[in-house]
């Protein structure tokens, strides 16, 4: 394999791992908030066919990107509302919520099927950057939705572990009875970054849509927003490990499908089991091992808040 | 003045209960009219096709209780470590598991009567999917590991498996290249009622029902994994094997969601094939859940569930998306569990003056 070759799978990688990154780093905000959102996948779907209609009757794709953020942070206020306020069970919310978006986004995007995008993102190559030996082509000419995501990822540490609404989160996430007592709004708080979470997964099934494909399929997602979730517990909650770990993803996925084009079938299923097994391992070792590793997670994590028991 | 709301812990009883189940669905339904209508469509011309495709004609109910069978099955796998807070959502892997030992023998062991076939593949569609969901449970029994997570992600693993094996070694090589492995020997059949689908399924489904209902209700077993369910601290005080009762009970819970596969090959598509379930370990988590985790009210949910499917698929022939079926399956889950939240609490606005009080 000669350095192309090597440069455009990098390239492909990242392309690959880019919607799971968005959707991870939405889930790491929610998960802080101390709310498990299992319904990612139904989001991503939904933001994916929002975006998708919304960039062909407008006629652009950075509305489309609107549109599949509000589409997905609306459906996770669906989730807020019977996690926070109404303290159903967050497993069966969040599964309820991939069930109505798998439902909703197929029948919402059965007229689009077969339909071609007029102004898909299209790849910009970053002046001077993009003439760089090696890091130019797998890191610099890729379309505006890349770029994005690598620019959320330092903005999004930053805001959790630098900034002052980023420290009252991780408060709201480890303790809510301690952050209400020092005057922290445990309410608007987990309000918020669920809504952030469902637009950042919004903005994830958005770049299926609009750059990756770019066109609607019933189902598009296959799976990528619960790899997302697992992919939150092996980055231990924190946005720099959840992207490097979706590009490992990422590039499993593309290696899989690489394999699969030379003829070499059967070591892509197992490829594709990967990832899975390795979140269960990841799970189990971080568990077992529990006084070492801090990789538990937000200590209110699906437990509802009840102010009255203060 | 200021209005405050604050919630009241409220005891509602159980006939109350069921009351506002059954008004949680009507208004899934309602609302789910008025989302049609929006679109521009005729609710009421779209019900009345999926309730005439499930339950209209000979067909319909027919194919509504094929249906209900792996739907019913793996229910009442999913209720068993529900009741024990065992959060299995892994019923789709192991039904895919229970498929493929099921498989195996019917295609290892081609030449066996039907009277050995059968309780093989029976045994081995228990056992394939009992043992996968030993995977998850030992390390939730031993340090206590998330099973929601971990049952979640087997579930691509053992789908991933199945396609490995009908799209490589088990591939039927006069299939047209389909990811289908060759049809089973007859002796691999389950028997079915007349010249229908409906095969013998239903009645283990509706035996492990009563048994369930039975242990579950009146022994010390299931007593036990009640209280195990509510507090392990207070099992392992009163002497209960807790380690011991996870194991077994999530080797149950898989157990009959591997059943649930087996009745699929065995009695459907008398083959192992791709996709061979259209998500019914997911629905079982909302028929358990729906139905409280009574096994008579998984048989009566997972009925009508099923029959939601097969009116889903109706309303294709007049040119709409299946999903209709699952986007109502998400809608009535959502009222549901806002119901529960009015048998649980009473909202009383209380008001206050002055002074703060009550802070």
């Amino acid at each position: 394999m000669n350095s192309s070759a090597i440069t455009v799978i990098l390239s492909a990688t990242i392309i690959a791992g880019t919607p799971i990154l968005f959707a991870a780093l939405g889930e790491i905000l929610t998960e802080r908030a101390g709310v498990l959102n299992l319904g990612v996948e139904g989001m991503m779907l939904v933001g994916a066919v929002a975006g998708f209609s919304t960039a062909v009757l407008t006629g652009s794709p950075w509305l489309g990107l609107i549109s599949a953020m509000l589409a997905g942070g609306t459906m996770a206020l669906i989730h807020g509302f019977l996690a926070i306020s109404l303290r159903s069970s967050q497993v069966v919310s969040g599964l309820a919520l991939t069930i109505f978006g798998t439902g909703l986004s197929g029948f919402l995007g059965k007229r689009y099927i077969g339909v071609s995008l007029k102004a898909p993102f299209v790849k910009i190559g970053i002046p001077l950057l993009k003439d760089l030996p090696f890091l130019g082509p797998v890191f610099f000419r890729h379309d505006a939705m890349v770029y994005i995501s690598f620019l959320l990822v330092p903005v999004i540490w930053y805001y959790i572990n630098r900034t002052r609404p980023g420290l009252n989160l991780k408060a709201v996430g480890e303790n809510p009875s301690a952050a209400d007592a020092a005057g922290i709004n445990v309410f608007r708080t987990q309000y918020l970054h669920v809504f952030l979470g469902g637009a950042l997964a919004g903005l994830g099934g958005a770049y299926l849509s609009l750059a990756y494909a770019p066109s609607w399929l019933e189902n598009m997602t296959a799976g990528r927003g619960w790899i997302a979730v697992a992919l939150v517990i092996f980055a231990a909650w924190d946005p720099l490990k959840a992207l490097l770990g979706s590009y490992i993803f990422g590039g499993l996925d593309i290696l899989g499908f690489r394999l699969q084009v030379l003829g070499v079938m059967v070591p892509s299923f197992f490829l594709k089991m990967l990832p899975y097994l390795f979140t269960v391992l990841v799970l189990v070792i971080s568990t077992s091992r529990r006084s070492k590793y801090v990789w538990s997670g937000p200590g209110s994590l699906t437990k509802p808040y009840y102010r009255e028991d203060r | 003045m200021k209005t405050r709301i604050v919630l009241e812990k409220v005891c509602v009883p159980k006939r109350r209960q069921l009351a506002y189940r059954i008004l949680a669905v009507v208004l899934a339904l309602v609302l789910g009219a008025a989302f049609l209508g929006v679109m521009g469509f005729s609710p009421m011309a779209i019900y009345r096709k999926m309730f005439g495709g499930a339950f209209g004609s000979k067909y319909g109910i027919t194919e509504t209780i094929v249906k209900t069978i792996p739907l019913m099955l793996a229910a009442l796998g999913v209720s068993v470590a529900f009741r024990m807070k065992l959060w299995n959502i892994g019923a789709e892997g192991q039904l895919y598991m229970g498929c493929f030992a099921a498989s195996w023998v019917a295609l290892r062991f081609p030449g066996l009567p039907a009277y050995v076939m059968l309780p093989a593949m029976f045994m081995a569609g228990m056992l394939g999917g009992g043992l996968w969901a030993l995977v998850p449970a030992v390390p939730r029994a031993l340090f206590g590991t998330n099973e929601t997570l971990s049952t979640l992600m087997l579930n691509y693993v053992a789908i991933l498996w199945v396609d490995y094996l009908v799209f490589g070694p088990w591939k039927d090589p006069k299939g047209f290249n389909f990811p289908i492995t060759p049809e089973f020997s007859e002796a691999a059949f389950l028997p079915a009622f007349g010249n229908s689908r409906v095969h013998i399924g239903l009645v283990f489904g509706v035996l492990i029902a009563a048994v369930l209902y039975i242990v579950l209700k009146y022994t010390k077993w299931g007593y036990e994994i009640r209280v195990i369910g509510e507090s392990r601290e207070a099992a392992e005080y009163a002497g209960m094997k807790v380690i011991k009762n996870i194991l077994l009970v999530m080797f149950l819970s898989g157990a009959l969601a591997g059943l649930a596969g087996m009745a699929e090959v065995s009695g459907i598509t008398h083959r192992l094939q791709s996709g061979i379930s259209p998500g019914y370990g997911y629905s079982a988590i909302i028929i358990a859940w729906l139905s409280r985790l009574n096994p008579w009210g998984i048989i009566v949910v997972a009925f009508l569930f099923a029959g939601l499917l097969v009116g889903g698929y109706s309303v294709q022939t007049i040119g709409l998306s299946a999903s209709i079926a699952t986007m109502l399956q998400g809608m009535i889950l959502f009222f549901v569990l806002a119901s529960e939240f009015f048998t649980e609490y009473r909202i009383k606005l209380v008001r206050r003056e002055g002074v703060k009080n009550g802070e």
